[in-house]
């Protein structure tokens, strides 16, 4: 394959750019993320190919498959261009009708459209659905609108424009002074300013450093990185090269989580084809500038998405932190000069340096800058994927973008930041978006995991389920973490048994504080915040598993009794219906009465009865 | 070209020693490739048993104790033999919430075994897992290689009916 030099890469462009702006062709955009890969994307796929193919339409109709188009819960999903027609949860069979009705005779078929949980009302343009008009793509600004593993679509959408740009104009210390300007923090937990941690490891005179991407994505209920590998893995390429040429690096990892096979997959192709056409590998572009890049799969640790044991890891060592200073843009990876950054992060950097810092830096709030990526998922309406503005409050996020909470139920909560973060109650839904506020209400903006949680999750519960993760996770190295976390979940685990004490408080308090302040790294420090945060929100939970020996959402199996309230019962049978060993005796209009005999203690019959008549 | 004398396995084949040589001939002198080693040799063998660590450790130029280290350190790693199908189930905070336990307390259940146990019949593994991204679709179970979102305690049984 020939390699780019700058005129061609600009000719390749121009072309590319054609066919996926051509009027006369029909786009249809199949989403093949990891959500939509499950529920069947692949056949609709399959089908659409054959079926026009059959009709000899191949010329006018372009059947793209792309990456996570970030509705995950309406999967799979299509969109037709032109006209932005939305259409989800499509079958195979489904596919015949479109194209004759929709695509041949021009009518969009509005049975598939997508239906406002609140209004009701059918929306057929993608644009025009709440959970994509209140959305602001930069992060993931070709989600769903490149086929992701063809480099032609990338560079048709300006790909390795900013590339071109960094290596052939750019000094690094420009590089690093526009990275700087756009105000761009690490989206990987912490927020630490990128283009200073670039600025830190420039300065050092060492001949070999190397750049690497965090592609780890450790925290619980967070996909925001699969999805950027799955839908744009160049753009994450091209932050990687042009945060290289800041720094004089000549060598990159990827550290990717072995549980993403199909986001490793896209990383690799995308990988290979910049490599054929010289945009990745030796002279670049023909700048005399050298990177290569290979990817490195993790083998299940969470503590490995620290930055020190991430290094260790690619060393083939135990994937254990070591103290700091030395910083990594010092001593890192084979103790040479290195800087590690989060794939949004480095997604956003393209866009900068060929839009300019200013450009990124024009929305957001005093300290935090452009948007923010979450995974929206648990209680909550439209379940995906959301780049919103940074200052956009949460309850613009859940309710707004989100569409609320389903099955008429209250909302309880949502957890920000994973095991390293907290629950923001009710009360402070309108802390917007934005590093310094969230973390006033004792969460974190954390890698953008939000989990909404409803009236029936139970916060002691979910304290000990982080609490569980954190002890497990522990690599064992510091004692605080080592021990004071396996000592929090034995207190966790009683309070849920039913067996908890007054003093346990106070005791998992002085403990959270301990670790907090002597464990070693991140993972320990941050630990015992899902148990401050739930302490502080929802104290009474705790007091009515210990002092009264209730579970208020009923969820503590221990504290449960496994009996109908006939008080409240309508004998509507749902619960009946709903047991999966038959252990509940009903008949039409009679009360329900569970056997606990054959009870296997599943909660089932709770989550289904309507009118919480389970006890 | 063999690296060490071969102990015998029950679970090893001649085949399986061929595949496994390759992957220490190609990766013996790359600085840090002995995850990539370990996780290569389990793909081909289903899981690491002590005389592969052993081998490994002697082809790779390496401690015991190293290999081991390394290996104990990271779940990926298996040192007991798996059933015939794998059923990852995931145990994340969307999955949590959305009622993964009701799930897992349902295959226990049915399939006699254990979180991170095997079936008596040696049919399933089930490996709690931290989150396969897939969080949209909760909760979520992976069989294999497919991957089965939205199961309920009284779907999944129908679900794991399929894989004999
Ligand atoms: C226990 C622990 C786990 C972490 N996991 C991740 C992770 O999965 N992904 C990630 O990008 N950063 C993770 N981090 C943060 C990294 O250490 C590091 O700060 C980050 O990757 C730097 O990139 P950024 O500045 O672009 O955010 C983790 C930190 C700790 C302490
Ligand atoms: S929490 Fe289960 S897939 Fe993310």
């Amino acid at each position: 394959m020939e390699r780019f030099t700058v005129e061609a890469l600009q000719a390749a462009r121009e072309d590319a750019a054609a066919v996926l702006n051509n009027p006369d062709v029909i786009q249809l955009m199949v989403c093949g993320g990891t959500g939509c890969h499950a529920t069947g994307s692949i056949a609709v796929i399959d089908r659409l190919r054959e079926e026009i193919a059959a009709r000899d339409m191949n010329d006018k109709v372009r059947v793209v498959e792309t990456g996570c188009n970030g509705f995950c819960a309406a999967g799979p999903i299509m969109v037709v261009h032109p006209g932005d027609i939305f259409y989800q949860r499509l079958k195979a069979d489904d596919v015949p009708d479109i194209i004759e009705t929709h695509i041949i005779n021009g009518q969009p078929v509005d049975k598939h459209f997508f239906k406002d949980p609140i209004s009701k009302k059918k929306i057929p343009a993608q644009s025009e659905i709440p959970f994509f008009a209140h959305q602001m793509p930069r992060a993931l600004r070709n989600k769903g609108l490149i086929d992701p593993e063809s480099i032609d679509d990338y560079i048709g959408r300006d790909g390795y424009q900013a590339t071109a740009k960094a290596l052939l104009e750019m000094r690094p210390e420009a590089i690093v002074e526009e990275v700087k300007a756009s105000g761009l923090r690490g989206r990987g937990g912490a927020g630490f300013p990128a283009g200073m941690k670039w600025q830190f490891c420039q300065a050092s005179p060492e001949a070999v450093k190397y750049v690497l991407c965090n592609a780890d994505e450790g925290d619980p209920g967070a996909f925001m990185d699969r999805s950027i590998l799955e839908a744009d893995p160049h753009a994450v390429l091209e932050g990687m090269i042009i945060a290289a040429k800041a720094i004089n690096a000549h060598q990159g990892y990827v550290y990717a989580r072995t549980e993403y096979p199909l986001a490793i997959r896209r990383l690799g192709i995308a990988i290979e084809q910049a490599t054929e056409r010289g945009l990745l590998g030796d002279d670049i572009l023909g700048s005399g500038f050298d990177f290569h890049v290979e990817i490195y799969q993790g083998a299940g640790a969470f503590v490995c998405g620290e930055e020190t044991a991430l290094m260790r890891s690619i060393e083939g060592r135990r994937g254990m932190p070591r103290p700091r200073p030395p910083f990594p843009a010092h001593q890192g990876l084979w103790e040479k000069p290195t800087i590690l950054n989060n794939v949004e992060t480095l997604a956003n950097v393209a866009q900068i340096i060929l839009k300019g810092g200013a450009w990124y830096a024009s929305v957001g709030t005093e300290t935090s800058k452009g948007t923010k990526v979450f995974a929206l998922s648990g209680d909550v309406n439209n379940i995906g994927l959301v780049e919103v503005p940074m200052g956009t409050s949460l309850r613009q996020m859940i309710y707004d973008v989100g569409g609320g909470i389903p099955r008429k139920r209250k909302f309880k909560a949502v957890q920000l930041g994973g095991p390293s973060g907290g629950c923001v109650p009710e009360a402070y839904l309108d802390t917007p978006v934005d590093y310094e506020e969230i973390a006033k209400v004792g969460a974190i903006m954390g890698s953008g995991g939000a989990i909404v949680m409803d009236e029936k999750t139970c916060m002691v519960d979910m304290a000990r389920f982080f609490m569980d993760f954190i002890q497990d996770e522990s690599c064992g190295k510091c004692t605080p973490c080592r021990e004071g976390t396996r000592r929090q979940l034995e207190l966790l685990e009683k309070i849920c048994d039913g067996s908890g004490e007054a003093h346990d408080l106070d005791e998992l308090e002085r403990l959270s504080a301990v670790i907090k302040e002597t464990a070693l790294c991140g993972l320990g420090q941050t630990g015992p915040n899902p148990v401050l945060s739930t302490l502080r929100y929802f104290r009474d939970e705790y007091e009515a598993h210990i002092h009264e020996g209730r579970c208020p959402a009923k969820r503590c199996v221990a504290l449960l009794k496994f009996e109908v309230d006939v008080d409240l019962c309508t004998r509507c049978g749902m619960c009946a219906r709903a047991c999966p060993v038959d252990a509940i005796e009903w008949e039409k209009k009679q009360l329900a009465r569970i056997d606990k005999e054959k009870c296997i203690e599943c909660l089932t019959c709770y989550d289904k009865c309507k009118f919480d008549a389970i006890d | 070209m063999s690296f060490a004398f071969r102990p015998e396995h029950p679970d090893i084949n001649p085949d399986m020693w061929i595949q496994i040589d390759d992957i220490i001939a190609a990766n013996r002198f790359i600085k840090g490739s002995v995850i990539a080693v370990l996780r290569r040799c389990q793909d081909v063998v289903g899981y690491l048993p002590v005389e592969l660590m052993e081998y490994i450790a002697a082809g790779m130029n390496l401690a015991c104790s190293d290999v081991y280290g390394v290996a104990s350190f990271y779940a990926l790693f298996a040192f007991e033999p798996k059933g015939r199908h794998t059923v990852k189930v995931c145990t994340g905070t969307a999955c949590y919430v959305k009622g993964i336990k009701e799930v897992i307390s349902r295959i226990c259940n049915e399939y006699d075994m254990e979180e991170g146990g095997t079936s008596p019949d040696m049919r399933f593994t089930l490996e709690p897992v931290r989150c396969l991204g897939a969080c949209g679709l909760a909760p979520v179970m992976v069989v294999n290689s497919d991957t089965h979102g939205d199961v309920s305690s009284d779907k999944v049984v129908d679900i794991l009916h399929h894989y004999e």
